[in-house]
């Protein structure tokens, strides 16, 4: 199946779409983002390319609302989107003094969910991940992939309209990000929600998402924004499919004229 | 219980090799015996005036315990406060830092007079040195929270006392428990330094038998204050492996 416009099956919730307008971001009197607009469709997979320090991960937490612009508006649609964004960090970040399951379920803890249905929803966003018999031990106990399913889970765990992730992977070895990344194209596929994956990897970026833009080294301006041509269900078949070598290969232009 | 012997085998030698080498100095002549009493000698005290010498302890026990105990509660209670906000943090630190530098020694009499000869008296010296470092080493974990937990926090809609006592709190455990490590030894000697002053317990014993030149109690009354303050750091050890088994690197092996 290849470049279908509706997903096979019905997802579970719609993305939110997004819009940036000349948004301005400093720190310190340094700006980091100047005047930097985009636009992302309703359940889009977006990722993110730029060299170290551009302003990537300061991008991200705009857009979650973790930090305000200086001047310029970051918007969603719809705008009731409390609790619909979830963030996963490079690092898993898990509370170490938790079990599996209670860091999946703590986003609804803190939302005032009771324990009951939490854990419900816990257990179900841990078996979406795939890591179902691990629920009742501890982060020390588990390796780094399936740490970073666990954060995978915990961000899940809301049904967000929008999952931002910044380089999640980044620190695992290969094989486990191969694997993590087709569960995660698969989990978009099945929910619908939008998506902006920070990356450094050019191959993975092609390899996940619909669209890409690439990022220059000052204020984050885009330099290049680009869809792909590429089959809508991915599996790891695709990472020596020709057709990925092109849309790596233009990313990879772009950001060789960039550093 | 078999790897507890074990970790005391080692530290059992040199108590051991100093223990004859002090015996043996002394009995060739080398040192004065009212110097340095034999370490046969010290024993000897220690069993002859066991009801006296059990008794100091037990009120010193007492005394450094229930200190160290108010230290504990306050100590962690006013970090708890100046990590609310930069401003509580700028006016009352410095005051907190104050408590560290007050020569106990010379204040001791002061609280004699404040709380009279007796208990009272002991537990404040007690507290005044060993509060510090909880509110030191509280407040310092609090303060490291990991920022991008902060943010999921934030994210999700946390209150701040919801973020303090699901995050930063216990994320603050390990340092917290550090800083009762070392009250503990200081509540201790706190104690001992009030009992110098205010008249009972092992310092009072230490202080009564120096003015008899009877070097012998006073080495018996302070190697029971050791033991004293060796029990109490246990006992937190024992804690902090309780609370952090399954989670601290540094607990885990
Ligand atoms: N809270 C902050 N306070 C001060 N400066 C900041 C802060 N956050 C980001 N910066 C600065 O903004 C710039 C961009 O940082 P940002 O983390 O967004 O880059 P990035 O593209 O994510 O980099 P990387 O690829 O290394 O993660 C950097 O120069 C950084 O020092
Ligand atoms: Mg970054």
């Amino acid at each position: 199946m290849t470049e279908a416009t509706t997903p096979t099956t019905s997802p579970i919730t719609t993305g939110v779409a997004l819009r940036l307008h000349q948004v301005r971001r400093a720190f310190d009197s340094l700006p980091v983002i100047t005047s930097f607009s985009l636009n992302v469709d309703a359940g889009e997979f977006l990722a993110i390319l730029g060299p170290s320090g551009c302003g990537k991960s300061t991008l991200l937490r705009l857009i979650a609302g973790l930090i305000q612009p200086d001047s310029g508006t970051v918007s969603l649609s719809p705008a009731d989107t409390k609790f619909q964004t979830a963030y996963v960090f490079q690092d898993p970040h898990l509370l170490p003094w938790r079990t599996v399951l209670e860091n999946a379920a703590l986003p609804l803890e803190l939302m005032g969910v009771d324990r009951a249905p939490r854990l419900a929803k816990a257990h179900a966003a841990l078996a979406d991940v795939g890591l179902t018999e691990a629920e009742s031990r501890y982060p020390a106990q588990l390796s780094g992939g399936m740490r970073m399913r666990v954060s995978l889970a915990r961000a899940l765990v809301t049904e967000p309209r929008l999952l931002l992730l910044d380089e999640p992977f980044a620190a695992l070895d290969e094989i486990t990000r191969f694997r993590l990344d087709v569960s995660l194209r698969s989990l978009w596929l099945e929910r619908g929600m939008t998506v902006i994956f920070v990356t450094h990897s050019i191959t993975e970026a092609a390899f996940l998402a619909d669209r890409a833009i690439v990022l220059t080294g000052k204020g984050g301006i885009v330099k290049l924004d680009r869809r792909l041509n590429l089959p809508r269900v991915r599996n790891n078949d695709l990472r020596v499919n020709p057709q990925l070598a092109l849309e790596t290969q233009a990313l990879l232009t772009a950001m060789e004229e960039e550093s | 219980m078999r790897t507890a012997l074990r970790k005391a085998v080692p530290a059992a030698i040199p108590f051991l090799a100093i223990t004859i080498a002090i015996e043996s100095l002394v009995r060739a002549g080398w040192v004065k015996a009212w110097l340095v009493p034999p370490p046969s000698a010290i024993f000897q005290t220690i069993v002859r005036d066991a009801p006296e010498l059990f008794r100091a302890l037990a009120m010193t026990s007492f005394g450094a315990l229930t200190g160290f105990a108010l230290s504990a509660a306050f100590g962690i209670a006013i970090a708890v406060y100046l990590s609310s906000s930069r401003a509580i943090q700028q006016a009352f630190y410095p005051y907190a830092i104050f408590f560290q530098t007050v020569p106990i020694i010379a204040i001791a009499p002061l609280l004699v007079i404040w709380f009279g000869y007796g208990l009272r008296t002991v537990v404040a010296s007690a507290f005044i040195v060993s509060i510090f470092p909880v509110i030191a080493n509280t407040l310092s974990g609090i303060l490291s929270t990991d920022r991008a937990l902060r943010d999921l926090f934030s994210l999700y809609g946390a209150s701040r006392s919801a973020t303090l006592w699901k995050l930063s709190f216990p994320a603050a455990l390990p340092q917290i428990l550090t800083g009762l490590r070392i009250a503990g030894g200081l509540a201790v000697i706190g104690a001992i330094v009030g009992e110098f002053i205010g008249g009972q317990g092992l310092g009072a014993v230490v202080d009564v038998a120096r003015t008899q030149q009877r070097t012998d109690k006073v080495f018996a009354a302070v190697l029971l204050a050791s033991f004293l303050g060796l029990a109490l750091f246990g006992l937190i050890n024992l804690l902090s492996r309780v609370v952090l088994q399954r989670w601290h690197a540094s607990e885990q092996n």
